[in-house]
């Protein structure tokens, strides 16, 4: 018996380990390599962590994420020439998903952009982070500075008691509503906040110095609402939510039209046709893509996964780029993508598993309600 | 009934000409919630390391292969309904498939209970 994914053996010699490395070790968590980081996949198992946070709260160690920050004059204009976001307009205090795109229109990242203020927050994903900063080295005016804080960590604390635990802790976190950030003091510590995450549900993503990440991760699971959770649940959480997974989901070869993302191309931008591959993105929002990025309601018990070849008949039309055992749906679920005649709520696919056809159903996303709070005091 | 382990972590339960396999209770908790097991067919020829099923669980496809050459007399049905059978009750009720031996012999490269501890300990 071999594990075909996540099994460890081709980790490298030069796997990094997170400041809460022997936290997540003494908590019973599983470390795989993941993203050139020993990161926990599961501490009790991933159904019940995965079921845990949609009930209660999850905290997640994300510290594999890149934190970057980028400061000077018009800095909001220069961060424009490389995403299709209406950074400009981002009041203090708020943030916004954006793309990193290359001239193309190909999608290099998503991450999530915060105005702090005196400066914009990056957070990017952790398998590309260095390329990600050698990109706005590059083409970022010699003004701009970058900054990459790796003296912090990143916590996320996910699930409908979010709110409560970590208002126990930083009292501000429950004025902040979804997509609202903050900066705090905990314990003397200078730490940021914000009303995000990655799960669908309601939740928090907490940046603090990483010499004050264990003592904060005790007292969030000291907390009769708060468990850790793994990678495994994070991933199964994600998918149900109808969130891509960069590497997976999203890759240079696609656009954010074909990506189903056309809401992170603002309208002045669209009116400015002034980012990164606009030509192409325009047309096919216009026009719609030639593929697009959908869910997958997978027919049976079998699990169809990242590869699955699509089918329409005999014509293979697609391919799974995302997909698993769904706890929360109790079913089996996919995203991938299909031609744009396809990609139609209720259109019958087939997916080849072991040389099998298992049927599914083009389905809208997300899988699982999102739970956002958009109101404080509601 | 004697019983024998792999290093691939199946067991194997011989009783006379015929045999059941399953994974063992160190590999389940390896895999963690098991969502779906695919057995092979009635009838099937199955070779010594070879693909025999596979398990399936919420993150991963895992291979499962024959300890031993054989032909597949009966694939567990339980398992179709009920995967996580494997995980409450790996070495009973979670057994995968049951089979002829083909060469008796091939059951001395495996290990006893004992020595399959063993090797589970220096994991």
């Amino acid at each position: 018996m071999t594990d075909t994914e996540f099994t460890g053996d081709e980790a490298a010699i030069d796997t990094a380990t997170l400041p809460l490395d022997a936290w997540h070790r003494a908590k019973g968590g599983r470390m795989v390599e993941f993203a050139g980081y020993w990161m926990p996949i599961q501490y009790e198992g991933i159904m019940a962590e995965h079921l845990w946070v949609r009930e209660n709260a999850g905290l997640f160690d994300v510290s594999h994420m890149g934190q970057l920050a980028l400061s000077g004059d018009n800095v909001a204009e220069a961060l424009e020439t490389l995403v299709p976001g209406d950074i400009s307009a981002l009041k203090p205090g708020r943030m916004r998903y954006s793309l990193l795109l290359d001239e193309d229109g190909g999608i290099l990242d998503d991450l999530m952009i915060t105005n702090e203020g005196d400066q914009f927050g990056i957070v990017v994903n952790g398998a590309v982070k260095w390329e990600d900063i050698g990109h706005l080295r590059e083409n970022l005016p010699d003004d701009i500075t970058l900054n990459h804080n790796e003296d912090y960590g990143l916590l996320a604390l996910q699930g409908p008691k979010a709110v409560d635990a970590l208002a126990r802790l930083v009292p501000e976190a429950a004025t902040l509503v979804f997509m609202q950030a903050a900066r705090a003091t905990w314990a003397g510590h200078a730490i940021a906040l914000s009303r995000s995450g990655y799960t669908g549900e309601d939740g928090f993503e907490i940046s603090l110095p990483n010499e004050a990440l264990e003592a904060f991760a005790d007292a969030l699971c000291a907390m009769d609402e708060v468990k850790p959770i793994g990678l495994g649940a994070r991933d199964s959480l994600r998918l149900e939510a109808g969130l891509p997974l960069y590497g997976h989901d999203l890759t240079p070869a696609i656009d954010p039209a074909e990506a189903d993302l056309g809401f992170a191309v603002s309208k002045r931008r669209r009116e400015e046709e002034n980012f990164p591959g606009a030509a192409r993105i325009l047309g096919h929002l216009e026009d719609g893509p030639p593929r697009r990025r959908v869910g997958l309601l997978v027919d049976g018990k079998l699990p169809v996964r990242e590869g699955a070849k699509l089918f329409d008949g005999e014509d293979e039309i697609g391919v799974v780029t995302s997909g698993g055992f769904a706890p929360s749906v109790g079913a089996p679920i996919a995203m991938g993508y299909v031609p744009r005649d396809h990609a139609v709520p209720g259109t019958a696919v087939a997916a080849e598993v072991r040389g099998k056809l298992v049927h599914c159903t083009v389905a809208a996303m997300p899988f699982v309600p999102h739970n956002y709070v958009r109101k404080t005091g509601g | 009934m004697p019983r024998y382990f792999t290093e691939e972590h199946e067991w194997i339960d011989v009783d006379g000409d015929v045999a059941t396999v399953g994974i063992t209770d160190f590999a389940q908790g390896q895999l963690g919630d098991i969502v779906f097991v695919e057995v092979p067919d009635t009838g099937a020829e199955l070779s010594k390391g070879g693909d025999a099923a596979v398990v399936e669980s919420v993150k991963a496809a895992s291979d499962v292969y024959a300890p031993v050459d054989g032909t597949v007399t009966e694939g567990n049905a339980q398992l179709e309904e009920d995967p996580a059978l494997v995980n409450s009750d790996p070495e009973g009720e979670g057994w995968f498939f049951r089979m002829t031996l083909g060469d008796k012999s091939q059951l001395d490269a495996l290990m006893d209970a004992k020595a399959y501890k063993a090797f589970c300990d220096a994991l």
